[in-house]
């Protein structure tokens, strides 16, 4: 089972964790990534490609399902304006034990920060500045290559 | 060809899409940069620093030096950060 969405408003991590635990197969993992209060950042924003990117988190699935033998997976990633605190990316896998989920998860959103085409702009009151790419995002992702 | 432009590129050249027929010698996506910044220099500035530009082909992300021929969508956007 895969399931991927953008959406703008917050998502339930109960719920979408109680989709996964009725496939009855033993261990869920969930990673939930927050905006950080980085000094001064007030909000970010988040802009994506349409149809690329749900083409792209569906294919980090497919992977994830492929090499961890995985029941199911998860992406759930915001889009628009969010505050200090919010939640922005929600991901989870489901496997017979816990390795494979936590693994994978760790794969996912490894993976996503690096291929799916979403941008961040971060605000610091009105000023605001688009996020530059990490080199060491990059590094983390090349590890399971 | 439909171009598409995010973040930053969206921002510095004013403009989310836009249709260009490119000449035939254009074949590559960096021939197509080059081709593009020729014609504007808002074009020449948005696309000044190849190492801070991602490109993609009907939504599958390419090199600069993929063929752009058959494509009918080809998106210009900043290396990704999202998560």
């Amino acid at each position: 089972m895969i399931r991927v969405s953008i959406q703008t408003e917050a998502f339930d991590i109960a719920a979408e964790a109680a989709m996964l635990e009725r496939l009855g197969v033993g261990a869920v993992a969930t990673f939930t990534g927050i905006v950080r209060a980085d000094d001064g950042v007030t909000a970010i924003e988040l802009e994506h490609y349409p149809g690329m990117t749900e083409a792209s988190l569906s294919a980090i699935c497919e992977e994830a399902l492929q090499r961890w033998g995985l029941a199911g997976c998860t992406i759930i990633h915001r889009v628009g304006r969010m505050e200090v605190g919010e939640p922005i990316v929600l991901v989870l896998a489901a496997a017979a034990h816990r390795a494979a989920t936590l693994e994978a998860c760790a794969y996912l959103i490894d993976r996503l920060k690096t291929d799916a085409p979403f941008w961040k702009k971060e605000y610091r009151g009105a000023d605001a500045v688009w996020v530059e790419a990490k080199a060491s995002d990059t590094q983390r992702a090349t590890r399971w290559d | 060809m439909r171009l598409v432009y995010f973040a930053r590129v969206r921002e510095a050249l004013g403009r989310d899409v836009e249709d260009i027929d490119f000449p035939g010698k254009v074949q590559t996506v960096a021939e197509a940069l080059d081709w593009l910044a020729s014609q504007s220099p808002s074009h020449a500035e948005a696309f000044a620093d190849r190492s801070k530009l991602r490109f993609a082909l009907d939504q599958r992300m390419v090199k600069p030096d993929a063929a752009i021929s058959g494509a009918s969508e080809f998106a210009i956007f900043p290396p990704v950060t999202g998560g």
